[in-house]
């Protein structure tokens, strides 16, 4: 099970450990600092660390080193499923997971952390009963706390912990009972040169912000549940309902979770909303190249495209960017050689463009890659892969709740290669 | 107003400071310090001289304070073991608190406190909260049984906690049962052999219930404990299957990783032909491609488990090529797994794609990267023959870049593309020494010299072309230097004439100017080989090469099968088996696929059925080195000697060294018969007089000489221990005459002869009555069955446990050792029925401390026949009573080697567990006769 945890900034220092069994020296970081050093960017620092008598399991996030130290055989996922979970409650708590945030919240960190991990055995990793354990500090409570002589520690047993539904807490009440639910989906693609697509996927959540009063039990029916065949689900879903049936039922966790995170896989038709025209040229023996592309909509089944951002890593031997955008604005850092372009809304009628030259080293060949174009977007009131909610109903409790439903497609890891 | 206020400190004293307020009146102002205490403790500065003071903080109704007073606790008792004692007194109290949440938190601190002399008071709290009435003290107390585990083993063995946390495996609280089945797996890793998780059909049910309705962490431990089962047919494999299935669509990756270890090892049970098999394995897909969309981390982890199932079960992810298409700012761990099963899944069908694929990662910037991706396209050359013509092309277009480190990888697989297709892309060979020059590692060097000496024929200006590489001989890796050797030994021998010179330098330099061995000799070897026989020579270093095999490292088919049961754990990081690597060497139990088995195959002859044999039982491997080893290679390993008659001598002295004198005794039997009131059993009762008649009434119609029960085969030997060779066996006691019924089967890729077998001595003398007679070579996948005739009168040496046999094998291609456990039965003699007055009178003399008394559980046998069964393995029933509505059988038998153990059988009818109780003189048997009974009476 999992011995130790060691949090460990960018610069390589430790700036907090948590033990669970015996203590284990932090020299046994050294393993890491070392396999830090070989990975030339943190995000490669390979998350499975073999020492002479640990393994050290690793997630990068927020910056920050999450490194857990195992000693015997545990599986290694369950690790790193947990340290991510550590990483939520963290920013769950927090608002944000930084170095600093964690230093000043150290005794609700440390608390917390004892709350999640018994002797290296998960206990309570649900956020909303670790707040029931823990009361996450605000500005308020901290006032609060300090004049009364109150404190952060609830002082009652789980009861969620017990019950059938160990994901929501008893005594639930709220004035406005509301239930919203957001469809987002995202698209992964690889564009090639020519402007056809060589693999595309959708990464679909529908994340929900429940606020409803007592024990509703809910029902989400789709127009179209034939899309999801690939699906994962809050433990609260009635799986056998939705094997027989296609309809979500279940009683909601209190406040924000997920209820379900899906996959439209490679082998459906996936809409490519947004193209991109390209020319960037090389020449040999030239300190000059030609840089132009051109952002346009696709099918967007008659929707805006906002928020677009053009990044793309420019090969080592570019010196600099004279660049002119038709609209948005565009940065060039000579030294991580990284172009982005911040283009905003695509107008139809008006395609955004950013054209100009690179200036290359001089005397050198030409180089041997090209840049992959990186592309953020996002589009509002649309799923991509056409999902819809038909309904949703509430059983179990008298008043009648406010609904919404949203839909949002972003871009995930939309690349398009040169 | 955050905490960071904690870790400015006032320089001078501020131990003392805290102290200070640490003894404070103000109950504020204490917790504030045990806040600053608590801070610097996690930075990791040394507060330990505080603990009294803190301890002091402990007795208080504020639940914050007291946490933060038990985070204190856990991180300092052990520096401080005398003082912590001071806060037993609190806990104890604790746990009887009426909140729960206190007792639990009280069971858990303590267990953390891992402090011996706490521990002997952490007992009777912990067997109250093991039992408390709330489920979450109960869970929590699961854990702490593990905890004191780690702490000091035997006290949890001896304060029998270990039963209470199996009874928690049927609570009816579902988080319990996980916790409890998490325990006692991690205390089963340290104890390999010891029967902790013993799953029956029942307890697998009552898993399976837990597991709807448990947390994401409790369902992981719930799916690996299930992953060690083995159904008892088909059908039950089906259904369990059936109820793990809908763990794929569960949120946690550990989760789905975990189901689909049990339903690959599940589905090996399952004929192809079921429906079932096709649904189960279109359903694996989805979720593992699922994975591949969450964070790296957990990416990398996933693939490296996907490569092992596309390697055992390429059909589930044949269609998902594109799913492992790499994306440019993936992690490189990320991108160099994702390559590999691209290659795996290469096929006829989308190998275009691929290959545009790879031609594109060939031009990225990250250098680890695109060398795998030029070597991958060699790889999908060899594979996939139809694409070999385009995969060149690409290799050579590739060359034309010019990009060094990618010309170097390039040429390295062309070389093994010559050696898969020979005489058909030879045309490429001049665009390959255009770019001699630019080639710097050694591994491209010598691929590149390899094709120049291959090819010497076609290459206009070989001789130049070696003669460069010779100058600068001494300063080149030895694996250059060896290829050149050959290389220009080739080219001497195509070209005879224009060479001579060269090859002399060559030799010259090899065989006098270099001090390494490798190259010296083989230069020797040609050197002798060119001047004695040039024709021969030709023919030894011209030889036709044997094609290279279609796919490259895959691994080995046993390895393969052993870390499909290892899915989702750090083996299938690694690719190696856990004994390969985990920590301390603890025994691990070899894991193992299960045998596929029709449910109707098994209805009829249940023999053929595994078994599940309780790890108990499974035969050790004996490791390569260890101090027994010695013992084995003083044997003669050719045929045994079959018994010579000086050996029943040493028989008498082993067996009076074994047991201590019981044998004399016995011998000396007829004196110390007592008169017949006074021999009667104890635990008779009053009625003796009717008693006696009944007891002497015996059951006639017994005493046919069938054979005794033999157990199933099972390996003792694996694959991958040995070389190739499979051993499983059992053993036989047929008409007086023991024997061992061996299955030998050749896994390896060549012929295996030269069969010989010897023990080690045992303790009962058993040895090989003739040698082992394996008549024709064994070939490949070939399977021999042999029964080998044993004898008991080899050499006696006492073994721990003493039915333990080591075992050693030869061949022709090593020796090979293994031990197992013979079952006891087959040391049971023909002639062991007692006279009924020698059984009262023996049954008296023998002392009262030397009876054992034991449960036979689940045995719904009545009298007649499990007496009838037990004949047949020679067990005799002296006499037979009913006492009170319970049967009691009275019998005896007779080891082979002379000993008597006596038995009392009670049987009651309408209960399924029967009592044993057993009298003996050398009471060390007593534990392996009653192994014996239940295995008999349960078969």
């Amino acid at each position: 099970m999992i011995h130790s945890l060691f949090l460990i900034n960018s610069s390589g220092d430790i700036f907090l450990e948590k033990h669970w069994k015996s203590v284990v020296s932090r020299s046994v970081c050294d393993y890491f600092f070392e396999a830090q050093e070989r990975a030339t960017e943190a995000e490669n620092v390979p998350p499975v660390i073999p020492t002479p008598h640990h393994y050290l399991l690793s997630v990068y996030r927020h910056k920050i080193f999450f490194v857990a130290v195992i000693q015997t055989e545990v599986p290694p996922l369950f690790v790193i499923e947990f340290l991510h979970r550590v990483v939520d409650t963290f920013q769950d708590y927090f608002g944000v997971c930084s170095e600093p945030v964690i230093k000043d919240n150290v005794v609700v960190v440390y608390e917390v952390l004892e709350e999640m991990l018994d002797n290296g055995f998960p206990l309570a990793t649900e956020s909303n009963i670790l707040k029931e354990l823990i009361k996450p500090p605000t500005i308020l409570r901290t006032v609060v706390n300090t004049i009364t002589g109150s404190t952060n520690v609830g002082d009652q047993l789980p009861t969620g912990q017990l019950s059938v539904v160990p994901w929501r807490r008893t005594g639930v009440k709220y004035t406005n009972n509301e239930a919203y639910f957001d469809v987002i989906e995202e698209i992964d693609a690889i564009i090639d040169k020519s402007g056809s697509t060589i693999t595309a996927e959708i990464q679909g959540v529908i994340d929900a912000c429940v606020k409803l009063t007592g024990m509703p039990d809910l029902t989400l029916s789709f127009m179209n549940p034939r899309l999801l065949d690939d699906v994962s689900f809050h433990p609260c879903v009635r799986f056998k309902r939705w094997e027989s049936e296609r309809i979500l039922s279940f009683i909601p966790p209190d406040g924000n979770f997920r209820l379900l995170s899906y996959h439209v896989s490679a082998q459906n038709l996936v809409a490519i909303p947004v193209y991109v025209k390209h020319n960037i040229s090389f020449r040999d023996s030239s300190s000059h190249g030609r840089f132009e592309i051109t952002v346009g909509p696709k099918q967007t089944m008659g929707k805006t495209i906002e928020g677009v951002t053009v990044t793309s890593q420019m090969p080592k031997g570019v010196l600099n960017m004279s660049l002119t955008p038709s609209q948005g604005t565009h940065t060039f850092d000579p030294v991580t050689k990284m172009l982005s372009w911040d283009v905003g809304k695509i107008n139809p009628q008006k395609l955004p463009s950013l054209k100009g030259t690179m200036s290359l080293q001089a005397g050198a060949s030409k180089p041997d890659e090209n840049p992959t174009i990186n592309l953020q977007f996002k589009i509002q009131q649309l799923a991509i892969s056409g999902l819809k909610v038909n309904r949703l109903d509430m059983y179990g409790e008298k008043y009648k709740p406010f609904k919404g439903i949203k839909y949002m497609t972003k871009a995930g890891k939309f690349q398009v290669r040169t | 107003m955050t905490d960071s206020k904690y870790f400015t400190t006032t320089k001078k004293g501020e131990i003392f400071e805290l102290k200070a307020e640490l003894n404070s009146d103000k109950k504020e102002k204490k917790k504030e310090a045990v806040k600053k205490v608590i801070a610097s403790m996690t930075v990791g500065k040394d507060v330990s001289a505080l603990f009294p003071d803190v301890v002091n903080c402990m007795q208080t109704d504020n639940l914050e304070l007291k946490k933060l007073v038990y985070l204190y606790l856990m991180n300092y008792a052990k520096s401080q073991p005398d003082m912590a004692i001071m806060a037993v007194n609190t806990f104890v109290k604790d746990c009887e608190d009426p909140n729960p949440l206190i007792r639990a938190l009280a069971v858990r601190t303590m267990g953390c406190i891992r402090v011996d002399k706490i521990t002997e008071y952490l007992c009777e709290p912990l067997r109250k909260c093991l039992k408390d009435e709330d489920p979450y003290v109960r869970k929590t107390a699961a854990v702490c049984v593990a905890k004191l585990h780690d702490i000091n083993a035997q006290l949890v063995e001896d304060q029998g906690f270990l039963d209470t946390l199996k009874d928690l495996i049927s609570d009816s609280n579902p988080m319990v049962v996980a916790n409890a089945v998490a325990a006692l797996s991690e205390i089963a890793e340290s104890h390999p052999s010891s029967n902790l998780l013993d799953l029956n059909p029942q307890s697998i049910n009552k898993l399976l219930t837990a597991l709807n309705e448990c947390t994401e962490w409790g369902q992981i431990f719930i799916l690996d404990c299930l992953a060690n089962y083995t159904p008892k047919d088909d059908r039950e494999a089906q259904s369990i299957c059936e109820r793990v299935t809908p763990r794929l669509s569960h949120a946690n990756s550990a989760v789905v990783l975990s189901a689909v270890k049990v339903l690959m090892k599940f589905m090996e049970m399952l004929s192809k032909d079921l429906d079932y098999y096709g649904t189960l394995l279109k359903k694996l897909a989805p979720p593992l491609v699922t994975l591949l969309s969450a964070e790296p981390e957990l990416q990398y982890v996933a693939l490296r488990n996907i490569n092992l199932i596309v390697q055992k079960r390429p059909e589930i992810l044949k269609h998902e090529m594109k799913v492992f298409f790499v994306k440019y700012n993936d992690p490189i761990y990320v991108k160099l797994e994702k390559l590999d099963i691209m290659i795996r899944l290469a096929s006829q069908a989308n190998i275009a794609q691929v290959l545009a694929e790879l031609k594109e990662y060939a031009t990225e910037v990250d250098v680890d990267f695109v060398r795998k991706a030029v070597r991958a396209i060699g790889r999908c050359a060899i594979k996939v023959e139809q694409s070999a013509e385009r995969c060149v092309s690409t290799l050579l277009d590739l060359i034309q870049t010019k990009v060094n480190y990618v010309v170097q990888e390039a040429i390295v697989v062309i070389k093994d593309i010559f050696r898969k297709y020979p005489n058909k892309y030879e045309s490429v060979i001049a665009t390959l020494c255009e770019n001699l020059d630019s080639l710097d590692e050694p591994e491209a060097r010598a691929a590149m010299i390899w094709i120049v000496g291959e090819y010497a024929e076609r290459i206009d200006n070989a001789d130049e072309l070696l003669e460069s590489f010779l100058e600068g001989f001494h300063d080149e890796s030895t694996q250059v230097q060896l290829q050149l050797l050959t290389a220009i030994v080739k080219l001497f021998l195509k070209k005879p004439t224009e060479t001579q010179e060269l090859v002399q330098q060559v030799l010259s330099l090899a065989t006098q100017d270099s001090d390494n061995p490798d190259l010296r000799d083989r230069g020797y070897i040609y050197w002798r080989l060119l001047s004695t026989d040039p024709v021969a020579a030709k023919e030894v270093v011209l030889a036709e090469k044997p094609l290279i095999s279609e796919e490259t490292d895959l691994i080995e088919p046993t390895l393969l099968d052993e870390l499909i049961c290892y899915i989702g754990t750090l083996a299938s990081v690694y690719h190696k088996p856990p004994s390969a690597f985990v920590e301390g060497g603890r025994g691990v139990v070899h894991k193992s696929l299960p045998p596929r088995t029709a449910s109707s195959e098994s209805a009829e002859s249940p023999e053929t059925a595994p078994t599940g044999a309780p790890p108990g039982e499974q035969p050790d491997v004996i490791p390569a080195q260890g101090d027994l080893l010695g013992d084995l290679l003083n044997l003669d390993l050719g045929p045994p000697v079959s018994g010579p008659p000086l050996a029943t001598s040493s028989v008498q002295m082993g067996a009076v060294d074994l047991l201590g004198g019981g044998l004399d005794s016995l011998i000396g039997g007829t004196n110390f018969v007592a008169p017949p009131t006074a021999a009667v059993p104890a635990n008779l009762g009053a009625p003796i007089g009717s008693g006696l008649s009944d007891l002497f009434d015996l059951t006639s119609g017994v005493g046919t000489l069938s054979g005794s029960y033999v157990a199933p085969k099972a390996v003792w030997l694996p694959a991958m221990k040995a070389k190739g060779l499979e051993i499983s066996g059992t053993f036989t006691r047929q008409v007086g005459s023991i024997s061992m019924d061996l299955q030998l089967t050749n896994k390896a890729l060549q012929v295996m002869t030269d069969f010989a077998i010897q023990f080690n001595r045992n303790s009962f003398g058993l040895a090989p009555a003739a040698p082992l007679q394996v008549h024709a070579p064994l070939s490949p996948n070939q399977t021999v069955e042999i029964s080998l005739p044993l004898s008991t009168v080899g050499s006696v040496m006492k073994m721990e446990p003493l039915n333990n046999l080591q075992v050693a094998v030869k061949n022709n291609i090593d020796v090979f050792y293994f031990s197992t456990l013979y079952p006891l039965h087959i040391l049971f003699v023909e002639d062991g029925k007692m006279d009924r007055q020698m059984f009262l009178a023996t049954w008296k003399d023998i002392p009262n401390e030397n009876e054992a008394q034991f449960q036979i559980r689940d045995c719904p046998l009545n009298a007649e026949a499990a007496s009838s069964k037990l004949q047949s393995s020679n067990i005799f029933t002296v006499a037979k009573r009913n006492v009170e509505g319970q049967d009691m059988l009275y019998q005896s038998l007779k080891l082979t080697n002379g000993i008597w153990v006596l038995a009392e059988l009670r049987i009651q009818p309408g209960n399924p567990s029967c009592t044993l109780s057993l009298k003996c003189r050398a009471p060390e048997v007593s534990q392996h006769v009653y192994q014996a009974y239940e295995t008999i009476l349960k078969n």
